[in-house]
């Protein structure tokens, strides 16, 4: 399994042609404590850069972008009842959704772990 | 613990029930605590003497019968008095003191207009009878119409909007009818970065895409930027004049004129008229709709939420779109309601209907009186004090807090301050919760959105100078406190009815009604819905 | 000027600090040619209290107020008595002078007050949650298409024919303009409402179907039964209450399956005002929350541990969400929401179910007394407060004529319908607990005299 990521500060780790989604520690970090978690529909295509789920915030709304286009296979359930767990638990418990890539060549553009943490650290 | 009431209520005490000097009552002299109206009534009271039905129901009604009253019990009128009298001392009004919000215009709210609002004519008069037997009301709209036009310098008025969001739909829906009728279908609306939030929000609900158009270092609209973004798509632009930074736009007829060369119109957003009323004319500066906030600048009081009025201005160019209905004078000074009814007879165009009825009819009378009682001299004179105080408490502060614009001239009638330079940690919001346990209600805190950590001061014009001064002694204050690192700020308030509210937790798990039944405390523990 | 503090010698003090010569240096950004140099057209100088209560009384004069005379309207518009302590509770400068809560900490008053608002309204309409309020009725209902339309993802909606046809106008405006499928059904003089119509126009497509409880004629639908053909579609069902005064005693929409509920609360608390402020309610299922409009008020604790009220779920409104908020409302009706609660906190659930039965008891008088009249009868196979009565002439001449002889005798449905010609001689009656006998008894004599010709 190899863990990338976006410059909108989601991780995706790929096994397979499935992709699990999250949005970084260091994000959450910058959003405070997450309310509500709007999910997107299970089976539902999407296009890498697509705003297909929302993290609220008391004070905010943000966008979450899927980072590699194909179709939604899964999303966590539990955050229903603990939005928390994307702060407590970002990069793990606190995943979004799945998606089934279409094109895994879209990873490439994307950071490792590394290049995210230097990324992060310019800002 | 204190022991519960007889309804079973009694107060949530949280840690004060530990202190030194706790009470009994859980109530501190003239702080009092109140339970909701649901722990302190019963089903078997109530307020309001009724005599009992003497006749069973029509039998066409049988099938249709609640099986059970509602479930809310009632409270006498002493009990009644006292929950809301109780309850109104948990809140901060202008009748206090200052409450410099900006945007929000919160002035004096003048007792004449209450007394005019309550007369029978216009307070007990049904917005369907006999328009022979409503002429003074349909004359009191038509008065204040006509003022709003002269005041704004332009072609005709739409009374019925219901605030000032809703006064915005109705100008973008004229324009869209506008458009529909020379038959383009134009599908953007550029919008100011600095703009209130109402302004993409309804530009979306009338069916538009939203552009939205940078601010200059100097706080105005970048004209460059605006020009770059005008073509054929455009159908207008949504611009805010005084600005949200507090700042008169100079550009005004430039960025009016640009867009009418390439077909688009005009959209001002009117919140920010108390700053120019008697001294500029929207008119003038090439504006097709302009929304007024009657409960700003015409003060009609805001009751902690509305109800607001938002008349809309409109050109020569919008004004055949106006929605029904309106007055119109006859010949012989009769006053005459153009309803679906008559539309048709000269007012084709008329985009539709947005309420029922006429509009916000008492905040008409509110306005009506509130222009008349000013005159021609006090209205001129409400924006000058207004832009006045607002640039002595600019001035000020201007040393202790960042005030972004303020090198490059005057402010109109707020002042803008920004939370840069504070100590690490310390913030807007420690500002605005210190200026609580001061005794003042704190300024729009992070708005406008361009402005890190923005502090926007209104004053209004009925601020007196020593009340200012009282005020700015307070802000110099906690901004030093600020700057010093002083971490009580960060548990500020201390003095209020409440501490800092746990937002989160009401956001995670919303508790939107109450869940018990009457004569109970039935509200959930403190330790069901997590607090500690 | 009596409203404005800062004395000559203030305002010179203040120019000084804050280092300009006079108050024209602080306008240096307008244009010089966008300056108003001269006085304001026709508008006087300031006028004295005394002067200006002249100048409104003498307009407040010439209108006939409702309490003065037999009056009979409704339409959307109801006069009750409302009791004394309402309006003096609501101008407590506290209530009446405070902004949005926007800083809860000195707020709790508002705050509370709405949240016990938004349990009275999700009480009263059987719903799980209600928000803390709208501007009106009509702007109420159309937010409510726009809501279920978001959660249906489908465009469709079918108006029943007995919504107001001023809700409807307002609805078939602002779909002009966003694309929805709006069918309007047409109101028919007939005894029942358009339960059967509304079921049949429903279809896999339909986001809504709107019905009015009790409808503008007066009639009541059969609310359980339009809710299950909704609910089998996919649709939902939104019913518009007019007057809520009748849910104390016809079953809550909330109960018999409606998903969303709006209604006009003016009924309680706010009185005519010629038309407005008014007070739009709204309440729905809890599983809709995220997509309702408006503000909400939700129970939390502060920092020591106290139970306190914040405005809550504003990731749903403009200020935050901007373009993608579900409305663009931002000041609704606060101090009619404070009217509101209180009336209904001083009547209690008890209390509202006995005034709906005086209005009900006053309104079978009535349509008992006018139906005796020659060429008179009723529509209505059911009725709460408000019915139709067929005359044998066009309504709108009857109404005037009546007006000259000092009653306020209802609304003819020539007035509501201007192009349905087919209902002219409907007038809808409307009767509450304000209504005496005398009143009945004076309507009555006078519509027996107009329509046997005689002169006033």
């Amino acid at each position: 399994m190899t863990r990338y990521f976006s410059q909108d500060h989601e991780w995706i780790e790929v096994d397979g042609d499935v992709g699990t989604v999250g949005i970084t520690d260091y994000a959450q970090g910058q959003l405070g404590d997450i309310t509500f978690v709007d999910l997107p529909a299970e089976g539902a295509s999407v296009g890498k850069g697509d705003a297909v789920s929302v993290v609220d915030s008391v004070k905010a709304a943000s966008d979450v972008y899927t980072p590699v286009s194909g179709s939604i296979a899964a999303v966590n359930e539990a955050l229903a009842d603990q939005p928390e767990l994307v702060n407590t638990d970002a990069e793990t418990g606190g995943w979004l959704f799945r998606v089934t890539l279409s094109d895994t060549s879209e990873l490439g553009a994307l950071m490792d772990e590394a290049a995210y943490k230097t990324f992060v650290d310019s800002l | 613990m204190n022991a519960p009431n007889a309804s079973g209520w009694r107060p949530s005490l949280g840690d004060a029930a530990q202190a030194k000097n706790a009470t009994s009552s859980g109530d501190y002299a003239l702080m009092l605590e109140e339970a909701l109206s649901f722990e302190l009534g019963s089903a078997d009271k109530c307020g309001v003497d009724l005599e009992a039905p003497g006749r069973a129901p029509a039998a066409g009604l049988a099938k249709f019968m609640r099986k059970a009253a509602p479930v809310l019990p009632g409270l006498t009128e002493p009990e009644t008095v006292r929950h809301y009298t109780r309850l109104s001392r948990q809140n901060y009004g202008i009748d206090l003191g200052p409450f410099p919000l900006g945007s929000c215009t919160m002035k004096h709210n003048p007792r004449l207009n209450e007394k005019m609002a309550r007369l029978p004519g216009f307070a007990d008069v049904h917005p369907l009878q006999p328009q022979a037997t409503v002429q003074g009301a349909l004359e009191v709209i038509e008065q204040l119409a006509h003022w709003l036009i002269t005041l704004t310098g332009m072609a005709s008025v739409a009374m019925s909007p219901k605030a000032g969001a809703h006064g915005e739909l109705c100008g973008l829906l004229c324009i869209r009818a506008a458009l529909d009728a020379r038959g383009e279908k134009r599908d953007v609306v550029l919008v100011p970065e600095s703009a209130h939030g109402t302004n993409p929000a309804t530009a979306a609900f009338a069916g538009f895409k939203v552009e939205s158009i940078p601010a200059t270092p100097a706080g105005r609209v970048d004209l460059a930027a605006l020009k770059s973004k005008l073509g054929p798509n455009v159908a207008g632009v949504m611009i805010t004049n005084p600005n949200t930074c507090g700042l008169f736009e100079p550009d005004m007829r430039a960025i009016a004129d640009a867009v009418h060369a390439v077909g688009g119109y005009v959209y001002c957003d009117g919140a920010n008229f108390n700053a120019i009323v008697g001294k500029v004319r929207p008119g003038d500066l090439g504006i097709d709709a302009m929304h007024i906030n009657l409960h700003k600048t015409f003060s009609t009081p805001h009751g902690g939420g509305g109800p607001g009025a938002g008349p809309v201005v409109l050109s020569e160019a919008l004004a055949p779109f106006a929605p029904l209905p309106f007055v119109t004078r006859g010949d012989d000074g009769s006053m005459h309601l153009v309803e679906e009814e008559n539309a048709s007879e000269g007012h084709g165009q008329a985009f539709g209907r947005m309420v029922a009825f006429h509009g916000q009819m008492g905040m008409f009378t509110r306005a009506l009186t509130y222009i008349l009682s000013h005159g021609a001299d006090g209205l001129r004179q409400v924006a000058e004090d207004a832009v006045l105080n607002a640039n002595y408490v600019l001035r000020a502060c201007a040393d202790v807090l960042p005030a972004p614009f303020a090198d490059s001239g005057p402010c109109m009638h707020e002042a803008l301050f920004s939370d840069s330079g504070l100590a690490p940690g310390f913030s807007t919001l420690d500002i605005a919760k210190g200026l609580i346990d001061e005794g003042f209600h704190p300024m729009t805190v992070y708005f406008p959105l361009v402005v890190k950590g923005a502090m926007l001061v209104e004053p209004t014009e009925t601020e007196s100078k020593a009340g200012l001064d009282r005020f700015i002694t307070s802000l110099r204050s906690v901004a030093q406190r600020a700057k010093d690192g002083d971490d009580s700020l960060h548990a500020a308030p201390h003095y209020a009815p409440r501490r800092r509210l746990d937002e989160t937790l009401a956001a995670r798990k919303p508790v939107l009604v109450w869940q018990g039944e009457p004569g109970m405390a039935g509200t959930p523990s403190l330790s069901e819905i997590g607090g500690s | 000027m009596r409203y404005l503090p800062l004395t000559s010698s203030d305002r010179a003090a203040m120019l000084e600090t804050i280092g300009v010569a006079g108050v024209d240096d602080l306008f240096v950004d307008v244009p010089a040619a966008a300056r108003l140099s001269g006085p304001i057209e026709g508008l006087p100088p300031h006028a004295s209290e005394m002067a200006v209560e002249r100048h409104m009384t003498a307009l407040a004069a010439k209108n006939l107020s409702a309490g003065s005379v037999p009056f009979f309207l409704g339409a959307g518009a109801y006069r009750h008595h409302v009791p004394a302590s309402v309006d003096h509770l609501i101008q407590r400068g506290e209530f009446l002078t405070a902004y949005t809560p926007y800083q809860p900490e000195i707020a709790q008053g508002t705050l509370q007050v709405l949240f016990e608002f938004q349990t009275q309204v999700a009480r009263l309409f059987g719903t799980d949650i209600a928000n803390a309020s709208m501007y009106d009725g009509s702007t109420a209902c159309w937010e409510a298409i726009l809501m279920a339309a978001r959660i249906t993802r489908r465009g469709r909606t079918v108006l029943s024919g007995g919504l107001h046809p001023h809700y409807g106008e307002v609805v078939r405006t602002m779909a002009k303009f966003t694309q929805d499928d709006i069918v309007s059904l047409a109101p028919e003089l007939v005894a029942d409402p358009d339960d059967a119509a509304v079921i049949t126009q429903i279809d896999a497509d339909t986001s809504s179907v709107v019905v009015q409880y009790p409808d503008v004629l007066g009639r009541i639908p059969d609310l359980a039964a339009i809710a299950d053909a909704a609910h089998a579609k996919g649709a939902l069902l939104v019913v518009v209450v007019t007057e809520p005064v009748a849910l104390g005693m016809i079953e809550a929409p909330g109960v018999l399956g409606a998903d969303i509920v709006v209604g006009e609360g003016q009924s309680l608390g706010v009185g005519l005002q010629f038309g407005g402020p008014y007070l739009g309610l709204f309440g729905c299922r809890e599983k809709f929350v995220r997509q309702m409009p408006g503000r909400l008020c939700g129970q939390t604790v502060d920092a020591a541990g106290k139970r306190g009220f914040v405005l809550t779920l504003s990731t749903r409104e403009q200020h935050i969400r901007r373009e993608k908020a579900t409305s663009n409302i931002c000041t609704n009706s606060g101090l009619c929401a404070l009217a509101f609660s209180i009336h209904l906190t001083l009547l209690g659930g008890e209390g509202v179910a006995r005034l709906a039965g005086l209005n009900h008891e006053k309104a079978q008088m009535t349509f008992d007394r006018l139906a005796r009249i020659p060429g008179v009868s009723l529509l209505n196979a059911a009725y709460f407060n408000e019915a139709t009565v067929l005359l044998p002439r066009d309504a709108r001449e009857v109404v005037r004529d009546l007006a000259d002889r000092g009653i306020l005798g209802g609304v003819s449905l020539g007035r509501l319908f201007p192009v349905a010609d087919g209902l002219h001689n409907g007038l809808l009656v409307a009767v509450t607990e304000t209504t005496t006998d005398d009143d009945i008894e004076a309507f009555a004599v006078a519509l027996e005299a107009i329509l046997a010709g005689e002169t006033a």
